[in-house]
């Protein structure tokens, strides 16, 4: 019956999503009145696994096998699904990001639970099992009804909050069966781009598009982001134009994303392009056209000329610190 | 070697997203298809490699689980490129059903490379390719940004926060494409929408599977409160909002 929350680990590390995550499985359980278990794979400290303590988790089961510190979406469903098995767990809660995407469809067909994915609240009902999530790309929302006995959902970002509700440390170790068979793709090379910070993490994102004129005008763009700690995004000509890579495309084909921030800079606000982002808490439009549909969308908004309005701003929050 | 791209029918990307029947039903009113963004990139990518002539690469096929309706579709599947099509005939309820149809037809015709794309815009499910490699227990490389193949030998990208990796698998894999696979998707070209009409469009029965979720209801966005203007001579006002009211920065 108990609830398993999966707390993807970076380099050893938790993020705040993490923490969302297990308030989460926490919540679910709290109504489900069960346990919340989280499932660590990989090598993580003790002192790390002890933090989710602080979010309601009863019990950490710790897979620290040093094979497993790089994520395979194959392995990774093996143990979850082990750990199941063994816990005879009803509910798998992952975050909605990219390892949560590759595991949890294959998790889906090993226990043959029902998968709700980009789910944006709690159930809306028990039984039956019924769930809010996100459809069309933000366009419009789905409820679920989730019909097999085992249910697997991915949450997505910004949509439940950190909530503290602390209990007592219970960890404990697993050791699953694996296969050497398993471990057939070789990963040859890892390259990592600068140390930026990474746009699906960011609570606030500055964005930019074809109103920038060129690639040579991003310095105020990303001034504008180091003096916040954003990351930087843009609009989908921007980046099939080689302006600036396809990792910063967001919209309906690129990265969907929710931070507290979003800045739309000389962006338009296209359908496909607002699809992407309008699951932001806060947008801010900076636009030379007062007509700019982006302006519907947005919460505030700056008629201006980019080039102008992005330097003093980024002045008036640097003072400001 | 032969290549299988997964086809999800999806609305045009500018579609204003309406129900009806109590918001139980997508409105198909007025709504024109298209090729599932990702997947016409994963078609494209597989057309170019067929037509290198550094790989054994001989067949490229599409399929779809769908109603009569994905035709039209996959028939502009063929146009671009593709050698055969193939079309389960059913109304697919969910991910599982989809990708058990698919496994099922993948068992008694195999193929060296599977691929879909990274999610269907539609109901923003990101699974079937997932739920494949599973069913064909095989490797599925999530989020696959390049494609090489020589003399037998794939190399792959894979996007990963703040880089990416680079992989070597054998085949069979399933491949699920994210965007950069491929520069730009390919349009139809007169010759290829006439050769399209002689090319093979098979149709087949669904085998009975369940499903294991439905929709019950759909719902749209309320929508947003109207704009705070802020006059471009006063910023710190945003900034003051910012800070004092929407409390984000
Ligand atoms: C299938 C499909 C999928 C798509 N997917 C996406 C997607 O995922 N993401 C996406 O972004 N787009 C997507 N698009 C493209 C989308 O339709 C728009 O073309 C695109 O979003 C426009 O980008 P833009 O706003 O940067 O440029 P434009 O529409 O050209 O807008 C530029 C804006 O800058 C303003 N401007 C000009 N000069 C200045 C200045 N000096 N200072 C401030 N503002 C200025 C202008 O007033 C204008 O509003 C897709 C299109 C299709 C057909
Ligand atoms: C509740 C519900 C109601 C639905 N109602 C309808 C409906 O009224 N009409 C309708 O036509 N469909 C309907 N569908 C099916 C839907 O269009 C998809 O085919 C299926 O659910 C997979 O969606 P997904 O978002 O999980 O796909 P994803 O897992 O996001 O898709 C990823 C990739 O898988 C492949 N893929 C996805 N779907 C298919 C497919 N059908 N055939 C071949 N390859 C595919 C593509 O390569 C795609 O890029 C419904 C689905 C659900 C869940």
């Amino acid at each position: 019956m108990s609830v398993i929350a999966f707390a993807k680990n970076w380099e050893g590390k938790f993020k705040k999503s993490t923490y969302e995550l297990v308030s989460y499985a926490k919540e679910l359980a709290f109504r489900l009145n069960t346990q919340t278990l989280v499932l660590s794979i990989g090598e993580v400290e003790e002192s790390e696994l002890e933090k989710l303590v602080q979010y309601g988790a009863d019990k950490i089961i710790s897979v620290d096998d040093s094979r497993l510190n790089i994520l395979s979406s194959r392995i990774y469903a093996e143990v979850i699904s082990q750990v199941v098995n063994k816990e005879d767990a009803s509910y798998v809660i992952l975050s909605d990001n990219n390892s949560g995407k590759a595991i949890s469809p294959r998790l889906s067909v090993k226990l043959k639970a029902g998968l709700a994915a980009g789910v944006l609240d709690v159930p809306k009902s028990l039984d039956p099992f019924v769930i809010k999530k996100q459809v069309f790309t933000g366009k419009a929302f789905a409820y679920v009804q989730i019909d097999s006995e085992k249910k697997i959902l991915t949450l997505s970002k910004n949509s439940f909050g950190i909530v503290e509700n602390p209990t007592s440390l219970n960890l404990v170790k697993f050791t699953p069966e694996l296969s050497d068979d398993l471990f057939k793709i070789k990963v040859k090379s890892v390259e990592s781009s600068d140390n930026k910070i990474i746009l699906a993490d960011a609570d606030i994102v500055v964005s930019a598009g074809r109103g920038m004129k060129s690639a040579d005008n991003w310095q105020p763009v990303e001034d504008l982001a180091s003096v916040m700690g954003a990351a930087t995004a843009c609009s989908r000509p921007v980046s099939d134009d080689g302006w600036r890579g396809h990792e910063e495309h967001v919209g309906q084909t690129g990265k969907v994303i929710a931070p507290n921030l979003y800045f739309a800079i000389g962006i338009s606000g296209a359908i496909q392009h607002v699809a992407g982002v309008s699951r932001s808490k806060c947008i801010v439009a900076i636009n030379t056209d007062p007509e700019a549909p982006i302006f519907s969308v947005a919460d505030y908004g700056v008629v201006g000329d980019a080039m102008i309005v992005l330097p003093e701003l980024t002045e008036i929050i640097r003072n400001g610190e | 070697m032969k290549i299988l791209v997964c086809i999800s029918n999806v609305p045009d990307t500018t579609t204003k997203v309406k129900f009806t029947d109590n918001n139980k039903q997508v409105d198909d009113a007025g709504v024109q298809w298209i090729i599932n963004p990702w997947d016409e990139l994963a078609l494209t990518r597989a057309i170019e490699l067929k037509e290198d002539g550094n790989n054994s690469i001989d067949e490229v096929c599409v399929i779809n689980v769908g109603l009569s309706k994905c035709d039209a579709t996959l028939r502009k599947a063929l146009a671009i490129g593709a050698d055969k099509a193939i079309r389960i005939d059913a109304d697919p309820i969910d991910a599982y059903y989809v990708a058990a149809q698919i496994a099922d037809y993948l068992k008694n015709n195999p193929f060296d490379i599977v691929l879909s794309g990274i999610e269907s815009s539609d109901y923003n499910g990101s699974s079937v390719g997932g739920m494949l490699s599973e069913f064909m227990d095989c490797p599925a490389i999530s989020s696959m940004t390049k494609l090489e193949i020589e003399n037998g030998n794939v190399t792959i990208h894979r996007a990963i926060p703040g880089g990416k990796q680079i992989l070597e698998l054998t085949t069979p894999f399933v491949g699920i494409v994210q965007k950069g696979i491929t520069n730009e998707p390919r349009i139809p070209a007169m010759r290829g929408i006439m050769m399209a009409r002689k090319k093979p469009l098979e149709v087949l029965s669904a085998v009975e599977m369940e499903s294991l979720s439905h929709i019950v209801e759909f719902e749209l966005p309320v929508a947003k409160a109207s704009c705070k203007m802020i006059d471009a001579e006063h910023l710190e006002e945003l900034v003051n909002l910012l800070k004092s009211e929407a409390k984000v920065l």
